[in-house]
């Protein structure tokens, strides 16, 4: 953190940070500054830039800068086909790529029309569940690190590596999986991976306790948490907060319960709330989420059926590869679909996913075309992100950190 | 659920008489058109409405459809947690005087939303309480999601910061 002046930053930017404040100072120099915290800054989980007006220590007007990272992967989506875009959909929220994965290939799939077979749509159940844990221990380990607890950070990464480790087995990659395809799912989940899912659920709860035990009883932890950032479920659903950062403060609000996808409502979880909406009631939400995906995975390796893993609609899905190297027709069609595409039909539609982060949500516009027209992508963290400044109004300058890692952002899919 | 379609459509009408619904339906989603002048009004009433209840806006962008008149169409996505309920709200925006009013009064969420929208197609939000860009640089000309923007970029448009 360095102090600047005003002339170093935009007129823009001063003039949002000056603005609506109850604060009157008789010589605004004397006594306030400008605080620039990042975007090289390590307790905002990327390249978020905060500018802080500060008086002494405490903040009176925050606006976060954002677009270190945009990539422009919206514009970069319009330029290729639905194929070649699941690959991308690991960079956006980088700590739960699988989750991304499968809320790409669900939307894609309502709009073409077509739903996978079941035992790829159970297999994508796991794989989102499995994220939604890794993502979870990241975000705790990492918030708890920021507050100034290591040792968390340290035990939640090696239950992470664990989940990793599955990764590997299946997909063959650890970080950036693409493991979904339109229609199904890249292979068939092999009997090894599924033998270390259900010895990782099984030794999971005690581990997670474990590491609960550093954090609840912890003074420091408790007080530097409790009753920071609060946030009122009605002001939450005002600034469209969602994820665990919503169910924090009370508000019932779960895609996988009020609008079922994949085999969710056959499913037997409860959605996770606490109603203090504090950052320590958002970190209590993560960690249980986290035994609620855990009876999921359960369910799910008790139901989950043989059969297909891909559909079988040639015109619509690639075949698979064996056929492609034996068979005249799925040739032509591997080859029809490489070079022009999937060709939904006209239309658009909005499809969205609970992710680890909140509501992940694609908006695809197509013109019968095989690459999409628009493709917009409604990523939770940037949504959640812009209730910092709310949340952050009036709190000192050591609870900022608090509160951005109690949000969990991920630059990555925040600047797209 | 298809009653509740039946109910939107209906109360909209009996609302905004004089306003001109086009109502469509893709994929089970129902999608509704109306003229820009009235995107306020519509928001606000859509929102407080005791049955409907759309308090969460999940998403506003635009779509470029690369044509003479009505060159853009913003969309809006809101959401009915009571009634678990998705409705698409759009309306057409010209190319020569690109604007439309915000509804970031109707709900918060709309402010960052707009600035993304502005950021990338150059459509003016009128009284948005804080229209800056918000990815691209504040010098930045250009408006990248627009199709005449090559994907490869403009040499030159975007300078590094002087030192």
């Amino acid at each position: 953190m360095e102090k600047i002046t005003k002339n170093d930053v935009h007129p823009k930017i001063v003039e949002a940070l000056l603005r609506d404040t109850n604060i009157t100072v008789e010589d605004a120099l004397e006594n306030e500054m400008i605080l620039n915290m990042g975007p090289q800054h390590p307790a905002t989980h990327g390249v978020l830039r905060l500018l802080l007006r500060l008086d002494g220590e405490s903040v009176v007007a925050c606006v976060p800068e954002l677009g270190y990272l945009h990539r422009g992967y919206e514009k970069l989506a319009e330029n290729m086909s639905f194929y070649e875009f699941i690959p991308h959909t690991d960079r956006l929220d980088y700590l739960a790529p699988m989750a991304n994965n499968v809320a790409w290939a669900l939307a894609v799939e309502k709009l073409i029309g077509i739903e996978a077979p079941p035992r790829a749509q159970y297999i994508r159940m796991m794989i989102s569940e499995l994220a939604r844990i890794a993502s979870h221990l990241v975000a705790i380990g990492s918030f708890a690190m920021d507050i100034g607890a290591l040792t968390v950070f340290l035990w939640t990464l090696r239950e992470r590596e664990k989940i990793l480790d599955i990764w590997d087995i299946l997909c063959g990659a650890r970080f950036t999986n693409s493991f979904t395809r339109i229609g199904g799912i890249a292979n068939d989940a092999q009997p090894e991976a599924i033998a270390k899912a259900k010895w990782f659920i099984d030794q999971y709860e005690e581990n997670l306790d474990e590491c609960e035990r550093l954090l609840n009883s912890n003074r420091i932890f408790i007080e530097r948490l409790e009753g920071v950032g609060v946030i009122s479920g009605e002001d939450a659903v005002e600034l469209g907060l969602t994820g665990p950062s919503l169910r924090g403060s009370g508000v019932e609000f779960d895609l996988r319960i009020s609008k079922p996808y994949l085999f969710y409502n056959d499913m037997d979880f409860k959605v996770v709330t606490y109603p203090e909406g504090d950052s320590l009631a958002r970190y209590f939400v993560r960690a249980d989420e986290t035994r609620e995906s855990i009876k999921i995975i359960r369910q799910v390796l008790e139901k989950m059926p043989l059969g297909d893993i891909l559909l079988n609609q040639p015109k619509k899905v690639l075949p698979k590869k064996t056929e492609i190297y034996s068979k005249m027709e799925e040739l032509i069609h591997d080859f029809m679909i490489v070079n022009f595409g999937v060709n939904p039909p006209v239309g658009d539609i909005y499809s969205a996913v609970e992710n680890p982060k909140g509501e992940l949500g694609f908006y695809i516009v197509s013109k019968g075309e095989g690459h999409p027209w628009k493709c917009k992508i409604r990523s939770p963290s940037f949504v959640n992100l812009q209730s910092i400044p709310h949340l952050i109004k009036g709190r000192m300058i050591s609870d900022v950190v608090a509160i951005v890692g109690s949000l969990d952002p991920v630059m990555g899919e925040a600047d797209k | 659920m298809s009653s509740l379609k039946e109910l939107i459509i209906q109360k909209l009408k009996d609302k905004f008489g004089s306003v001109n619904f086009e109502f469509s339906e893709f994929r089970d989603e129902l999608t509704v058109l109306f003229d820009k002048k009235n995107v306020v009004e519509v928001c606000r009433f859509l929102k407080d409405d005791n049955e409907l209840q759309f308090k969460l806006c999940e998403d506003v962008t635009a779509i470029d459809w690369a044509r003479s008149k009505n060159r853009f169409t913003v969309v809006y996505h809101i959401y009915s947690i009571k009634n678990g309920f998705r409705l698409a709200l759009k309306a057409d925006v010209d190319e020569s005087g690109c604007s439309i009013d915000s509804v970031s009064s109707v709900w918060e969420t709309a402010n960052w939303e707009e600035r993304e929208t502005y950021d990338m197609y150059g459509i003016i939000f009128n009284n948005h309480p804080d229209l800056r860009r918000m990815y691209m640089p504040e010098e930045f000309e250009y408006y990248p999601l627009r199709k005449d923007f090559p994907l490869m970029g403009i040499p030159g448009s975007n300078p590094l910061p002087k030192k």
